[in-house]
């Protein structure tokens, strides 16, 4: 039984293996990387991360993708909300049927809706703009923020919207000022998972933009295919991405599990 | 909970109606004009039925990379969900190493998927990488740009590193919210660990267990970022999966009709096959 302690121990130094790699390149001059293997930086230098700085189409990737993610948010939730309410508090014509037709897009490969998308919002004018890539998004990101709502919202008795609605409480005055606040936590758990999915996406936030609103993982492709062996400037714009991810982490950590199962556990 | 019928309800519900129904109806409805048509440029369009159905069904390529498709999601689904499973209960279940195994264990999830490739891609390097050159000097040969075997142990690795986290928190979430009183009377009864796992803790998971599998089974399924950046397909098209080869005949060629033809069977392959998953696992719920 002992040993058994260590297994979650092993795991997670498995799992930092490959971050600390990144990280040790990211260190590294481009002689070094190519002049052989080795554990740690020898020759440190913090040049990779200075041309990221220094350089718009690199910095500008990272402004871009944080807009369209905090747009998907934002607007995913907007809609979310008052959506999942419905689900979680009546029946309605169809409501099943509408439950299950948004769930099925989450099982739609973004491979599938590439060429549509483009030519969509191509027509109305959205190509090349955050709010492209942040609608695209919604195809996944509604549907999982309906469902973790829904799931927070369940727990909720509804004494509580009786009482409010007794009390004098107009539908949108109770929404508002009583409900969110109730279920802040479903909101964040839902705000991280809408954040994730839409920050971790490659295919539809590249090929739905071009040069105004391009990604920061479309730039270090680019650089990839373009320029060869830049492994440390790759490793260093590759260290940068894993900072906000680590910072949405923190501040979810105590729902983190529960967040997992999605509000249904 | 007990509900109320309200139609007024649709109300609410009509932001997330129109906007799905641009965002996912007019894109599904343009693939599938395009699969029953056929055009040669200058948007003049002709009938042509279920030609590129039958072409897609007819060649090997499809079924090559189906084939390449149900081996990977089989293969990491039968490791991520036992290895996922052993983690969760194994895990501290109190204090402050709780957050820091949380923490640290959900890094990997939020990581965009093209720096997953990248990384992978640095690390597994023959000569320079910490796991090739690992490898190589057990002896063994491993270039996983030149050999399938290497590539294909590599995306393995490479998604149960990437995913074996969900499947351990969302088992974790589920082994909390097991009532202590459970294990007690367990206790009480002198119950050995293996039937505390078998009678209690198993059937209480069944529900995380199922979210896990369809999740793992759809995302694996629609893989396409990490291989692409790690091996593009090959070497060959050893791992050309069916989202590198549509986007292949889709963008790169712009066979129009093959690859709607294409996204329409996948599509349903994956809603099948999601169907299928569901019922089993929640049929045996109801036994």
């Amino acid at each position: 039984m002992r040993l058994s302690r260590f297994v979650p121990l092993i795991y997670i130094i498995l799992l930092l293996l490959p971050i600390y790699w990144l990280l040790n390149m990211s260190f590294k001059t481009t002689n070094e990387i190519l002049g052989g293997f080795s554990l740690y930086p020898h020759s440190f230098t913090l040049d990779n991360y200075r041309k990221i700085f220094t350089d718009p189409t690199w910095y500008m990737g990272y402004v871009n993708s944080l807009y369209y993610v905090a747009a998907n948010t934002l607007l995913s939730l907007v809609v979310a909300l008052p959506a999942a309410y419905a689900f979680s508090r009546y029946r309605f014509l169809g409501d099943k049927h509408l439950f299950f037709w948004l769930l099925s897009n989450r099982m739609a490969p973004p491979a599938v809706f590439v060429l549509p998308f483009f030519q969509l919002y191509s027509a109305v004018g959205l190509f090349d703009t955050p709010w492209a890539v942040a609608l695209a998004h919604t195809l996944f990101n509604i549907p999982l923020a309906v469902w973790i709502l829904e799931g927070f919202m369940s727990g909720v008795p509804r004494e509580l919207d009786e009482t409010a609605y007794v009390d004098g409480y107009s539908f949108p005055g109770f929404f508002v000022k009583i409900f969110i606040p109730t279920i802040a936590a479903g909101i964040g758990v839902a705000a991280f998972f809408c954040f994730m999915f839409s920050w971790v996406e490659l295919l539809l936030a590249k090929n739905l933009t071009s040069v105004a609103a391009k990604p920061i993982a479309a730039v270090m492709t680019k650089t990839a295919s373009t320029s060869g062996y830049e492994l440390g400037l790759l490793a260093a714009a590759g260290s940068l991405t894993l900072i906000p991810g680590a910072i949405v982490i923190y501040f979810v950590r105590n729902y983190i599990a529960k967040g997992f199962a999605l509000g249904r556990v | 909970m007990r509900k109320t019928v309200n139609q007024k309800a649709w109300f609410l519900v009509l932001p997330v109606f129109l906007l799905v129904a641009f965002n996912a109806l007019i894109p599904l409805m343009t693939v599938v004009n395009y699969s029953v048509q056929e055009t040669f440029g200058d948007n003049v369009f002709t009938w042509a039925g279920v030609r590129w159905f039958e072409e897609v069904l007819r060649s090997d390529n499809f079924w090559n990379a189906l084939q390449r498709q149900l081996l990977f999601t089989g293969l990491v689904l039968a490791i991520e969900i036992p290895l996922g499973l052993a983690i969760a209960l194994t895990m501290p279940k109190k204090g402050f190493w709780v957050s820091v195994c949380l923490v640290l264990m959900s890094l990997p999830l939020l990581i965009p998927w093209n720096v997953v490739g990248a990384m992978w891609n640095i690390m597994a390097l023959p000569e320079i990488g910490l796991l090739g050159k690992a490898i190589n000097s057990l002896g063994i040969n491993y270039n996983y740009t030149r050999q399938p075997v290497s590539a294909w142990f590599t995306l393995v690795l490479m998604d149960v590193w990437h995913w074996t986290s969900l499947v351990a928190l969302l088992c974790y979430a589920g082994l909390v919210s097991i009532p202590d009183a459970y294990y007690q009377a367990a206790k009480v009864d002198g119950a050995r660990r293996w039937a505390v796992f078998r009678y209690i803790q198993l059937p209480k998971l069944r529900h995380v267990l199922t979210i896990a599998v369809l999740l793992r089974f759809m995302d694996s399924f629609m893989i396409y970022t990490e291989p692409q950046v790690m091996t593009g397909g090959g070497p060959g098209s050893a791992t050309t999966f069916l989202s590198i080869d549509l986007v292949k005949k889709g963008i790169g060629q712009f066979d129009l009709g093959p690859a709607a033809a294409m996204s329409i069977i996948y599509f349903l392959i994956i809603l099948a096959l999601s169907w299928l998953f569901y019922t089993l696992m929640m049929r045996n719920q109801e036994n």
